[in-house]
């Protein structure tokens, strides 16, 4: 697994539960090192056991932590590149949706040999959508879920997501979009580089 | 370009609404040159309510070809690649080609960014809803910003491995012990003070006297302090540009740039030796040892020794040392 995604889900436990758990997880799963380093690649086994220790001692359901997982990678300030490069993705929260389709694509343009998830979004009465996902690893469901309720309110729409089940392989979420301007969101403004 | 109908004078003509959302950075001028319609990107750019009706050539620096200053000439440059800029910012240079019209109804100009995109993205304040949805600036800017983030990636962890690296070197240079430089390092040393023929300098080789006694007799632990003492000794008595080194058991060796002269190493070699025969107080004992010193200089030499033979000759001084007794030195003098 890509060191990106390691170490997203090792700040996501440094900042929310802090360092010691961290070293908790660390040394249930066996790692011999101090922390992740974005830029290089991990065998999967090791993913796998830091997730499962957080979810041992933190008595969490993998779903929930997972969930979380995916809300931290959108609302967390130092992640804001990240949420700036799926704001290209379409102007309004529903197009965003609707070019889900592409986000393979777009993580392999920015980073050639990270596991994204392939999803294939299918829209269905009235503004609903069902989006199904098959990724590396089993929670890609979850993790998408959080992630999207937080695109969500950062365009200032109106909806409601839920895991739905299984396609086959594919983890499925639903999104139901009421108002795709409900509230004001956070601009998005192209030209805006953060430093 | 070569425009290939069939028949020969084919044509479609457009709503203006269909070539705003198709080209929305065109501008569509008359026979004069005088603007009629623009794309609602354009608008947005100039920023000039009076647009209509003006002057392609006010609104307009064209830079490339160079020497275009009328709207004729540049009509004259139909199909070719077009550099020009807006007189509001001239700054953020456009790629942009101009086409006339059939029946000499003007002419229609489109813009891009060309490389200037970022910037001009900024400066307009363009949202995505600005570009035509078949135009790929948008994938552009995702990957401007997607490359800085994963260069900065990229640059942290190249500084994390060079700390890492730097410090690992330095381990593998250190005796532990003493905290001097350890063979490995003197090694290389030697090798650079070798590599430049001009650079002159001195070898001293320390050795302990009296040292296997304290380990004997008080134990290992007792022997390793006073080794670090004598580390102690030689980083403070020495000079930043000498280079000492512990090169085994109760061994050092010392290199002096650039050479010294046989008065200046007689007093160094008896201030070392003075130092080291102080009494060395270790937990609740006190141990006295004491040096004996080998120098040697490539000076000594008509022409430039090899490593080996300063080394050889440096041992050869020591055993001399040895021979006059306890706490003596000796410089080597070849023939």
């Amino acid at each position: 697994m890509h060191g990106m995604i390691n170490s997203a889900f090792q700040g996501f436990l440094v900042e929310t539960y802090g360092s010691d758990v961290w070293d908790e997880v660390r040394s249930v799963a066996q790692l011999r090192f101090a922390g992740f380093e974005a830029m290089l690649r991990y065998d999967d086994s090791v993913t796998m056991a830091c997730f499962n220790a957080a979810t041992e001692l933190l008595h969490k359901h993998p779903n929930a932590l997972l969930e979380d997982l995916g809300t931290f990678l959108i609302t967390h300030e130092p992640y804001a590149p990240l949420k700036r490069l799926l704001r290209f993705g379409g102007p309004s929260f529903a197009e965003f949706i609707l070019t889900l389709d592409e986000l393979a694509e777009r993580g392999r343009m920015a980073m050639p040999d990270i596991e994204m998830p392939e999803i294939t979004v299918v829209p269905m009465e009235d503004n609903s959508f069902r989006v199904k996902a098959t990724w590396a690893l089993p929670g890609v469901g979850p993790i998408l879920l959080g992630a999207l309720r937080a695109m969500a309110d950062d365009y200032g729409a109106l909806a409601t997501l839920s895991l739905d089940g299984l396609d086959g392989q594919a983890e499925c979420v639903r999104i139901d979009v009421f108002d795709t301007a409900h509230s004001e969101g956070n601009a998005f403004v192209l030209g805006e580089v953060p430093a | 370009m070569n425009i290939q109908t069939w028949p020969p004078d084919a044509a479609i003509s457009l709503p203006l609404d269909v070539m705003d959302a198709l080209l929305p950075m065109h501008v569509h001028v008359d026979a004069e040159g005088k603007v009629r319609h623009a794309g609602p990107t354009f608008l947005k750019m100039v920023n000039d309510e009076e647009l209509i009706g003006r002057d392609l050539m006010e609104v307009f620096k064209i830079k490339r070809p160079a020497g275009i200053e009328t709207f004729d000439a540049l009509v004259m440059e139909a199909d070719e690649r077009l550099s020009v800029v807006l007189r509001s910012a001239e700054h953020l240079p456009f790629r942009a080609v101009i086409l006339p019209l059939p029946g000499m109804d003007g002419a229609v100009m489109n813009l891009s960014f060309g490389l200037s995109f970022a910037r001009a993205v900024a400066e307009f304040s363009l949202t995505l809803t600005d570009f035509a949805v078949t135009d790929q600036t948008i994938e552009l800017l995702y990957l401007n910003e997607a490359k800085a983030s994963t260069t900065r990636l990229s640059e942290h962890l190249t500084t994390r491995l060079q700390d890492a690296h730097a410090t690992a070197q330095a381990q593998a240079r250190t005796d532990v012990l003493t905290g001097l430089s350890n063979r490995r390092a003197m090694d290389d040393e030697l090798h650079h003070l070798m590599s430049n023929r001009n650079q002159h300098f001195t070898l001293m080789h320390l050795d302990l006297d009296l040292f296997k006694q304290v380990n004997d007799t008080h134990g290992h632990a007792a022997g390793d302090a006073v080794l670090a003492e004598i580390g102690r000794i030689l980083d403070r008595e020495l000079r930043r540009t000498d280079f000492p080194a512990r090169i085994g058991g109760d061994e050092f060796l010392i290199a002096l740039r650039p050479a010294q002269s046989r008065a200046v190493l007689s007093r160094i070699a008896r201030r070392l030796i003075t130092r080291i025969e102080a009494p060395i107080e270790v937990g609740d004992i006190t141990v006295q040892i004491s040096a004996s010193i080998g120098i040697v200089s490539t000076t000594c030499y008509p022409r430039r020794p090899t490593i080996e033979q300063l080394m050889a000759d440096v041992d050869e001084a020591l055993y001399a040392a040895k021979r006059n007794g306890r706490g003596q030195f000796s410089v080597f003098e070849p023939g």
